[in-house]
């Protein structure tokens, strides 16, 4: 099992230099810099000298080899490097992100558990009835609707009916504050995006677990157990549902990772200052620094949350074995 | 036709809101003495700037977080902010009479002015800050050094005195010194490091630092020590990053925020004013900003000047306008100056440009007759424009229609800002919609950005002219207000009848905001009165 897990973690080591990479020559594809933006995104003259000296500061007047060695090298002692937008240290920009984001990622993973799984047990255990479409339906709806539409419309139907009831129109708070700071701010922050978020998710994995549950159900080993004369209650819980929870948990491993950097639109609706909007930021101002580390965090989420994942099967089916 | 002449009747209901609104407003903010107390929250529609070094950078992002913690030597006047001549000082004790044949300014500088550590501001702080923007030394950046071309030295031969020598007398020289991003720094700092501002804040200010939160806020209490008497008049303030239009709109719906400084477009101040009627507030002026057509002269046929000229005759800018300012921040038809300023030209003047004549339809006859005499009577080419709603996408697609009215075929090539601006540095670009935004309203300075690119590295027209420059050196060396017009009308009159360029619509600042908040008053640019220091809080 431990050979595993570091067979795994070394195998991030290429996975990390190839990203590294390629983010390395996109960035540098898109036509026009940071200190282009900089200073002439404004629309009032700047003097041509004060580029110069910009790219200078950034060391982009070296050769691209150059810089490309520079930002492995930084990698490698993990040092990468400081924003070429607001100079501040990439790791405090991320640093200053990560909450909320890490925060909305978790809140929706919760919603969409809680959701997902009793109601996809429930379709598939009635399958073609009444409950069964009206879940399914709950589950195209969310597929078919985009989170930040459904952020934008919710917000509005917040403020209008707060408006009609109370007489004053209340969104949620428009600056976040952590939660062991002001736990009621905190969450009248985060719910609204969460549940946004959460309802896309939860009808994804809902799919998931009714079909994974519709083919256990056909399984010989449920037959047996029908024939023993178990209850149907513990058959679906014991039995189904935990063998039928596979797929799903990769499901939401997967999600999970792309709900941290991922939430672009949502985290610019609800203006949560994530790691999802700094990424669109970075892109945008060609800061090549904060886009490769971005990039890289993401890498490693998706890398250690596949870790996760894989380790979790094991305990959902003792017959997977690492060793 | 029901449904028409319902439209109508919701028109002129709503504009009648808007005009009772805005009547309120005016007379609710005359009335009454300020009230000291209270929190200001306000937005700042961007994702944070870069460095928090007023001297370096251009982005308003920067300027509305960090204004009020910063003192000015002089400033435009926070209570006549619109007057486009109206400067005093902020720093200094009185504005000062040129000697010397106008080369030699003497600034006296207040006393007992302290930083916000608690050390004495002299003017030692103020003559090392506007060296470090005129004088940058090798390795420091400064943005609007080239605004300074005037300055010989700067010097403070005493703790309360500051002495500008000038190479030549200008008028430029005092709107100049206004600008607004020219914040006075601590010398004993600067010797340190001269990089120390680019990520502290430490001014005289009407505010003091109490929080940064990276790309979310910036917080500010009141400065006790603050040198106007009685301002400001807020315990503090939280300005809040929301680069988000709606958020913006909910936000000073559901008094999360009570106005953002910068603009919205018409449509946000109507569903405002509809939703809120005499909770907000709407102050609106025109903006020393607009969009600008600029035809790339190295590429064929715009090497023509009769095909430049077509382009420009193309376009209705007084019904344009009129139409355009119901969805965007557009409203005023001006010239290269902005027309608030003694130095515009007027109607009448403008009427005989090229572009601005007030018969369309004769207008696009000739166009039509140069392009065919040109040879280009089924010319077809691309406008490159920036992928930015207002107004560039609304302003580009009015004009590729206005195009099509004389027979050209046009598309729009929306790109990011980064891709847009290096289309036109390189060259890479048939015709480009730019923007041209200044701070503080100085006609001659503001012009030199239409000035050949031999001379202006940034003008992406790519054209040279000789007359141009010389016609602005002698308005640029030019003290007489009355002779500098005459030159600014002949440097127009040349830019227009070359067709080198064409101011299209000025833009239009709409700020709506809550009721409560009174003491600020709207300016041609949302760089200007943005220290906070008069603001106060009705509640």
């Amino acid at each position: 099992m431990y050979r595993y897990i570091i067979k795994r973690v070394l195998l991030v080591i290429p996975t990390l230099i190839g990203a590294a990479a390629l983010v390395f020559v996109l960035m540098r594809l898109i036509p026009g810099d940071v200190c282009v933006v900089r200073l002439g995104s404004s629309g009032g003259t700047f003097d041509p000298k004060a580029i110069a000296l910009c790219h200078a500061e950034l060391g982009m007047d070296r050769p691209l080899v150059v810089q490309f060695i520079d930002f492995v090298w930084g990698i490698m002692r993990f040092d990468f490097g400081t924003s070429m937008w607001s100079g501040n240290p990439v790791t405090t920009e991320i640093w200053a992100r990560l909450p909320i984001s890490l925060e909305i990622a978790i809140l929706a993973t919760v919603i969409a558990i809680a959701i997902a799984i009793p109601l996809g047990a429930v379709s598939a255990v009635k399958q073609n009835t009444w409950i069964d479409l009206v879940v399914r339906l709950f589950a195209v709806g969310g597929t078919a609707t985009p989170s930040f539409w459904l952020g934008l419309v919710s917000l509005l139907i917040v403020l209008n009916v707060t408006s009609a009831v109370f007489g004053t129109p209340w969104m949620p708070p428009i600056e976040y504050v952590p939660i062991w700071q002001d736990p009621i701010h905190n969450l009248s922050m985060a719910l609204l995006p969460a549940v946004t978020v959460g309802y896309r998710y939860a009808a994804v994995s809902m799919r998931m677990t009714r079909s994974a549950m519709l083919e256990v159900m056909q399984e010989d080993y449920i037959r047996t157990a029908r024939a023993k004369g178990l209850i149907n209650k513990l058959i679906i819980n014991r039995h189904a549902l935990k063998n039928a929870l596979l797929p799903v948990v990769t499901l939401i491993g997967i999600e999970f990772a792309f709900l941290i950097g991922g939430l672009v639109v949502t985290e610019q609706v609800f203006n949560l200052n994530g790691v999802g909007r700094l990424f669109v930021q970075a892109v945008q101002n060609q800061d090549y620094t904060l886009t490769q580390a971005l990039v890289m965090l993401t890498v490693i989420i998706f890398v250690i949350s596949n870790l996760l994942v894989d380790l979790l099967y094991a305990w959902l089916d003792p017959r997977i074995r690492y060793a | 036709m029901a449904h028409n002449r319902d439209g109508r009747c919701l028109s002129l209901g709503l504009m009648l809101m808007l005009g009772a609104v805005l009547m309120f407003g005016a007379n609710a903010a005359l009335a009454g003495a300020p009230k000291r107390g209270g929190i200001l929250t306000y937005m700042i529609p961007a994702d944070g700037g870069p460095s928090l070094d007023g001297h370096r950078e251009t982005t308003f992002a920067v300027l509305h977080a960090t204004a009020p913690f910063y003192s000015v030597l002089i400033r435009v006047n926070p209570d006549n902010p619109s007057s486009t001549t109206d400067f005093q000082c902020d720093l200094c004790t009185e504005m000062p009479q040129p000697t010397d044949n106008g080369l030699t300014y003497r600034f006296k500088i207040r006393k007992g002015v302290k930083f916000h550590d608690g050390s004495p501001l002299t003017a030692q702080d103020v003559a090392a800050s506007w060296n470090k923007i005129v004088h940058p030394q090798p390795g420091v950046a400064s943005a609007r050094e080239s605004n300074f071309v005037m300055v010989d030295s700067i010097t403070a031969p005493d703790d309360e005195t500051v002495v500008f020598k000038l190479k030549f007398a200008t008028l430029t020289f005092v709107p100049a010194l206004a600008d607004p991003y020219a914040y006075i720094y601590s010398k004993k700092k600067l010797d340190q490091d001269m990089h120390w501002y680019e990520k502290n804040i430490m001014g005289s200010g009407p505010f003091k630092l109490t929080e940064y939160q990276v790309g979310q806020s910036i917080k500010g209490e009141r400065n006790p020590d603050y040198y106007h008497p009685g301002q400001p008049y807020l315990d503090g303030f939280v300005a809040i990053f929301a680069p988000k239009q709606s958020v913006r709109t909910d936000a000073i719906r559901a008094d999360r925020a009570a106005l953002e400084f910068r603009s919205l477009p018409p449509s946000a101040r109507d569903q405002l004013v509809r939703e809120l009627h005499d909770k907000i507030t709407v102050q609106e002026s025109d903006w020393n900003c607009g969009n600008v057509v600029t035809p790339n002269h190295q590429k064929k046929p715009f090497d023509d000047v009769r095909v430049r000229q077509a382009l420009f005759l193309a376009i209705d800018q007084w019904k344009g306008a009129q139409a355009l300012s119901k969805i965007a921040i557009i409203k005023t038809v001006g010239g290269i100056v902005f027309p608030g300023s003694p130095l515009a030209a007027t109607k009448e003047e403008l009427q005989k440009l090229i572009g601005y004549g007030p018969d369309i339809e004769a207008a696009r006859a000739e166009a039509r007759r140069l392009l065919r005499e040109a040879g280009q009577e089924h010319l077809e080419f691309e406008l490159l424009n920036r992928n930015v709603d207002q107004p560039y996408k609304i302003v580009g697609t009015w004009l590729v229609d206005e195009w099509s009215k004389v027979g050209l075929k046009v598309s729009q090539k929306v790109v990011p800002t980064g891709p847009w601006l290096d289309a036109m540095r390189s060259g890479d670009f048939t015709v480009a919609l730019e923007a041209n935004c200044q701070n503080v309203v100085n006609p001659i300075a503001d012009v030199g950005r239409w000035l050949p690119h031999d001379v202006q590295r940034e003008n992406y027209g790519f054209f040279s002219d000789p007359e141009m420059v010389e016609i602005h050196d002698r308005m640029l060396r030019e003290t007489d207000v009355d002779k500098a017009r005459i030159l600014m009308r002949k440097f127009e009159t040349r830019i227009n009848q070359q067709a080198h360029q064409l101011m299209v619509t000025y833009w239009y600042r709409i700020v709506p905001m809550r009721s409560y908040v009174k003491g600020w008053k709207i300016s041609p640019s949302h760089y200007l009165n943005q220290d906070l220091a008069n603001i106060w809080l009705d509640k």
